[in-house]
This record gives C-alpha cells, sequence and structure tokens, in this order.
C-alpha cells in the first residue's frame, strides 16, 4: 500500500481530483457551507485517516501544489496593478478601512485568544487569521505561529465570512455595495470574494482587491504590532 | 506563459532573498508581489506577458492550500485542547473585522458611492 501511497502521484491525483469533484458539487448545490476548499480538505482528511495513510505520504505529491502559492501572492501584484486608477482615486477610504480592518484582526483575535488561555504559538497562530492562506503562512512562520494551524484557522474564517458575510453587513446597515465588498475581503479573504460573486459584481471586484491590499498590509504592519502582542503573551 | 512564468519567479526569488539575507520581518512572496508591482508601474514588465500565468495561479489558488489545510491532522490534538481560543476568537474577530471595516468604509464614501456605482456598470 506504502509503495503506492508514497508515490508523488497519489497526492497529486487526490488533491485534484477531491477538489474538481468539490467543485462541480457547489457548482450544481450553491451553498455557501458546501465551500469547494473546505469540502475538498475535510473529505482528504477523512480519508487518510480512515484508510491509514501518512500525512507525508500525502505531501510526496501535494508539496508540488503547495509549492504554487507563493507564486500565487506574487500574481496578485497584476490586479491590483489594473485597478490601479480607481484605487488611487478612493485610495483613502480604501486603505484606512482596511487598515483599520487589519489592526482590529491582529488585536481582537490574539486578545481573545489570549483571555481564553489560548498558548503562544495558538494566540501567533492567529495573528494573521483574515488575509489569504499564503500571505498568512508567511507571515505566521516569520513571527512563531504554526503555520498549518494558522492555515486551518484562514480556511475556517473564510468560510465564515462566505456563509454569512453579506448577511452580517445588511445587520448592521452596511449597504453601500463597495463597502459590503472590501469588508467582506478584508475579513474573509478569498473565500468571502468568492460568495461576493454570487451577490454583486462590483462588490466582488472590491472585495477581491481588498485581499491583496489586507494581506499586505498585514504583512508589513505586524512587526509593529508585535511589541503591543508581546505585552500580554 | 514561459516568460510570464519566468517573471513570477524571479520575482519571488528575489523577494525570498532579499527577505532571508536582510533577516526582514516580511514574507518573501508579499516582497515578490511588491517588486512585481512597481516593475509593471515602471513599465518593466508588460501586462500581456504575465497575464496568462496569473490568470491561472489566481484562478486555481484555492486548490493549492489544500495540502497545507489537510495538514491539520498533525495538529488535531492542539486544536481539540484549545477548542475555546481558537474558535471564539476566530468567529468574534472575523465579525469585528467585517462590522469596523464595512462601517468606516461605508462612512467615508458616503455620497461617492451611488455615483461611482453606476459609472462602474
Amino acid at each position: 500500500m506504502s509503495s503506492l501511497t508514497a508515490d508523488p502521484t497519489f497526492g497529486l491525483f487526490i488533491s485534484i481530483g477531491t477538489y474538481a469533484l468539490a467543485k462541480e458539487l457547489y457548482r450544481r448545490v450553491r451553498h455557501p457551507l458546501l465551500n469547494p476548499v473546505t469540502v475538498t480538505i475535510a473529505a482528504i482528511i477523512v480519508f487518510i485517516l480512515t484508510l491509514d495513510i501518512k500525512y507525508d505520504d500525502y505531501m510526496e505529491g501535494g508539496q508540488y501544489l503547495h509549492y504554487l502559492l507563493g507564486p500565487s501572492v506574487v500574481a496578485l501584484a497584476l490586479p491590483i496593478y489594473e485597478r490601479r486608477e480607481r484605487i488611487l482615486k478612493m485610495a483613502r477610504p480604501i486603505i484606512i478601512s482596511i487598515l483599520t480592518g487589519s489592526l482590529v484582526s491582529i488585536l481582537s483575535a490574539t486578545f481573545i485568544a489570549y483571555l481564553l488561555g489560548g498558548t503562544r504559538e495558538v494566540i501567533l497562530s492567529l495573528a494573521p487569521k483574515s488575509v489569504t492562506t499564503p500571505i498568512a503562512l508567511g507571515v505566521s512562520e516569520k513571527i512563531g505561529g504554526l503555520p498549518p494551524l494558522t492555515a486551518t484557522i484562514v480556511v475556517l474564517t473564510g468560510c465564515i465570512g462566505g456563509a454569512v458575510g453579506p448577511e452580517f453587513c445588511r445587520l448592521i446597515g452596511v449597504k453601500n455595495i463597495f463597502a459590503v465588498g472590501i469588508a467582506v475581503g478584508t475579513s474573509s479573504h478569498g473565500i468571502g470574494t468568492a460568495r461576493m460573486m454570487d451577490e454583486d459584481i462590483t462588490g466582488a471586484a472590491y472585495s477581491g482587491l481588498s485581499i491583496g491590499l489586507a494581506g499586505m498590509i498585514t504583512a508589513y504592519i505586524m512587526p509593529l504590532m508585535m511589541p503591543v502582542i508581546a505585552l500580554f503573551i | 506563459m514561459l516568460s510570464g512564468s519566468a517573471i513570477i519567479l524571479l520575482s519571488l526569488l528575489a523577494g525570498n532573498f532579499l527577505s532571508a539575507h536582510f533577516s526582514l520581518p516580511i514574507p518573501g512572496n508579499i516582497i515578490g508581489m511588491t517588486l512585481l508591482l512597481f516593475a509593471l508601474i515602471f513599465g518593466v514588465v508588460k501586462v500581456r506577458t504575465i497575464k496568462p500565468v496569473c490568470d491561472f495561479l489566481l484562478q486555481n489558488m484555492a486548490l493549492f492550500f489544500v495540502p497545507v489545510g489537510v495538514g491539520m491532522v498533525a495538529h488535531f490534538d492542539l486544536i481539540g485542547r484549545e477548542f475555546l481560543p481558537i474558535t471564539v476568537s476566530m468567529i468574534a474577530s472575523t465579525f469585528l473585522v467585517m462590522g469596523a471595516t464595512g462601517l468606516i468604509a461605508q462612512r467615508m464614501l458616503k455620497g461617492k458611492g451611488s455615483e461611482d456605482e453606476l459609472a462602474d456598470r
């Protein structure tokens, strides 16, 4: 069995095959809780635990997909560049709201976890939770969190915004579609943005823009926030 | 696609190198993205060169975080042990961020939103 599962082809096939099925399922059912990434991760975990396959074996192939996260972050430069004129025109509201959101995210996530007795590595793993996975992983690693735990938290955070983000915005009186897009993108990155695509294309564009900006802002302000977090951990 | 891939990889390589060599607190991928953004702004890199590979990467980005998500199996005991701080912090903080960002953006965009929105459609 191990000679089969340790073949890099196995991890690649399981990942891409399951994801293709999960996307098809989402396309048919369109339920936010059936987010393709969440479903794929859950299905693969159940699969490898049931058949007692080692995570290291799975990663023989998984590592090739994992590697592509780095280049994907670099690629975010293009959508930001393409929207540069509009970003510059509305620079102040966009930057101030995303900057505030990023600060609230870092401080509230770490402080709440601290109040509930979280350990240092858990608190630090939560710090970059609202930004897109590859950026969150890089930040988590830099500040001493556990990247795999951060990845889990980031995906689940995205699912919250994807499931009820637009509803929550309406509930608290945020009705301007730009504001909804910025709020959903800043709090729940790509998974929230995918949900905005179903809501409103203009809102989705702003949500997408916020992924890159919130990620960049979080990565650059995290070193400045570390002394603040260090006060309570 | 090939020259575009080379440009993306070169940006990432430079970003990783700068991050590691100068022990910067910023991930190499973010530095790489910033370098590529400036290369586009200054016209060193053309949009059409990198567009195919960027579209491929961004459209499939969700798939790329499956392996690291599956990696949570190695941390099930930790998640179980600190279930409360992890879940409460994650849920509460997500709504706080969404509320703060949305309310501030809406306030600052007042009057601006509606006309831009029409222009956008």
